[in-house]
């Protein structure tokens, strides 16, 4: 039997707003437990949510950028359950009328090529606070400062069929959002957090399997993980016989499995209806034509632009537009470099990458500025230093040895030997120190040559201009 | 539509009222004689109609997004059956 694997996720993106969706109370991140939680926040009788503007425009933002439908009148809704984090007793979401309606967003995968994942709805919902269950005497300890953080709720339609694909969506909204300067995308801190509806059906089927839902996925790692872990359990469970329950499940990164989290009995009847407290939302054209004034480029249109202005292939162009801060980073670097693109391209996605990752900075921590790259991928270009020395400048700027490559070369003495004949002199000694090589050369094994060269190399410290070296060693040899 | 025991019982639950069993024939009752009222409303062929979303014709007006709330924590936290470490505590909810 062939199993094919249907995928949506509902992605709940925090919006890096200031203030509450509904309170003046603070949003920062990590502050001391419930100093920012007010009476709004607290569900206090006798309080009324009023609805942040920026909220609003950053949900219209995204809507744009998903080619989305914007409604002109957008409804709240109250979703009501019970747990101590939501104090008011319902979460104030959207129902019938989100903000943002149908849209889509095309994702590249290496199996199948480009599919367009279709985006059902984006709406507006606060989030909940946040409980702690270590013993506090038998009781459980609420913080509710993350209470009515504004989120954006991005549901996909059920268009993945594998979990890189899953992957592939949620980094692509990941990479969307941190564009559009609409949320943070910090997934550790939870400002971007995904839930997977995962069933499976028989490959030709029309009829949607009985789907579980995935909680708890907080990386890319963990989806990918949690869905393939939970594809092979339905499936398990399907060929022996047995049914698939819907049912929410949890993933458990250490022991890599998922397992229920609720129980049926238990199944929520969230009796949504339009919340009284809150006035209909409208969504004016001109708040949308002047929110469409302010959209970046976005990374499909940047990678384009990257692959026709700077000759990338589509893989370099995709790594570096991935993450807009980056994609800053290359342009200021490329332009510095007199437009050597291809090799700047490598510096970033090799040296600099690795050396970030090694230290377990972000770009923004970098001790390299695009700047000081740019500069350094000049003095490659011009042949004042080789891409050997160049790596040794680049280490020396990233500990701070110096404020710029030319600076660090002057001090150190890195620059390429250009004395061509003090060269040559160094090729006749090593030639001549070395004469059973010499023959070997002579009698056809030309491999030989890669050992003068290092010998060259070494003598000079990697300050001889390799294509030189090489030109003159194969010159005397071949007299 | 009527509902039984069992249904009185499930919305109890869900909306955490405690119900005695004396009181479940006539809450069923009275909750059904509600829905009846609703199912004769259901008869309105309504499909061309806009639903109401508040009753008011006016739209919202929004806010700026600026941190006016100071920290009133001890405030909020005086009136609090249990705190500690800054944090209300509530029977434990550990699923």
């Amino acid at each position: 039997m062939e199993w094919e694997t249907v995928i949506g996720l509902e992605i709940h993106a925090q919006l890096a707003t200031k203030s509450k969706i509904f309170s003046g109370a603070a949003t920062a991140y990590g502050a001391e437990p419930n100093t920012q939680a007010c009476a709004v926040d607290l569900g206090l009788p006798g309080t009324l949510p009023v609805l942040n503007k920026e909220a609003v425009r950053m949900a219209v933002k995204f809507g744009l950028a998903i080619h989305a439908q914007i409604d002109e009148f957008s409804v709240f809704a109250r979703k009501n359950y019970f747990y101590p984090d939501l104090p008011k007793g319902y979460q104030i979401s959207q129902y019938e009328k989100p903000i943002v309606g149908p849209g889509y967003i095309d994702i590249e995968v290496e199996e199948a090529g480009p599919i367009r994942i279709g985006i059902t709805r984006a709406h507006l919902e606060e989030d909940a606070g946040k409980s702690l269950h270590e013993d506090f005497h038998g009781m459980s300890g609420i913080d509710l400062n993350r209470a009515g953080t504004p989120l954006l709720e991005i549901v996909s339609e059920p268009d993945m069929r594998s979990a890189s694909q899953a992957v592939a969506y949620m980094k692509k909204i990941h990479s969307l959002v941190r564009y559009l300067g609409i949320c943070d995308g910090n997934m550790q801190e939870g400002s971007f957090r995904c839930d997977a509806n995962v069933s499976v059906r028989l490959k030709g089927e029309e009829k949607l399997g009985t789907r579980t839902e995935l909680k708890n996925l907080n990386s890319f790692r963990f989806i990918e993980r949690a869905i393939n872990y939970e594809v092979e359990r339905q499936i398990d469970l399907l060929e022996s016989g047995g049914e698939v329950i819907q049912e929410t499940r949890l993933y458990d990164a250490d022991k890599d499995e998922t397992r229920p989290m609720r129980s049926k009995e238990e199944a929520n009847d969230y009796r949504y209806f339009p919340d009284p407290d809150l006035l209909p939302v409208q969504v004016s054209r001109e708040l949308v034509d002047e929110v469409r004034e302010t959209l970046p480029e976005l990374p499909d249109a940047r990678k384009k632009r990257f692959m026709e202005e700077f000759n990338l292939s589509a893989y370099d162009a995709g790594l570096l537009t991935a993450d807009r801060e980056l994609a800053d980073y290359f342009e200021i670097a490329v332009n510095t470099a007199n437009g050597e693109s291809k090799l700047t391209a490598n510096w970033i996605n090799v040296e600099l990458n690795a050396s970030l990752n090694r230290e377990n900075k972000t770009l923004s921590e970098s001790p390299v500025s695009a700047e000081q790259l740019g500069e350094l991928i000049l003095r490659i270009k011009d042949n004042t230093i080789s891409g050997k020395i160049a790596k040794q400048v680049f280490a020396s700027l990233w500990e701070g040895k110096g404020s710029s490559a030319d600076e660090i070369i002057e001090k150190e003495g890195l620059k390429q030997m250009s004395d061509s004949g003090e060269l040559e002199k160094l090729v006749n000694e090593v030639l001549q120190a070395n004469p059973a090589q010499v023959e070997q050369y002579r009698a056809g094994k030309t491999k030989v040559l890669g050992f003068f060269v290092g010998q060259i190399m070494k003598q000079t410290g990697g300050k001889a201009n390799p294509g030189q070296v090489n030109q003159l060693l194969k010159s005397k040899l071949d007299q | 539509m009527s509902l039984d025991k069992k249904d009185v019982e499930a919305i109890a639950r869900l909306a955490r009222i405690e119900i005695k069993p004396e009181q479940i024939d006539e809450t069923a009752s009275q909750l059904s004689s509600i829905l009846e009222f609703v199912e004769q409303m259901n008869t309105i062929d309504t499909s061309a109609i806009e639903p109401v979303a508040h009753p008011l014709d006016l739209t919202a007006r929004l806010r700026e997004d600026a941190v006016t709330e100071p920290n009133q924590r001890e405030l909020f936290q005086s009136i609090a059956p249990a705190v500690e470490n800054g944090l209300y505590l509530v029977p434990k909810v550990i699923e």
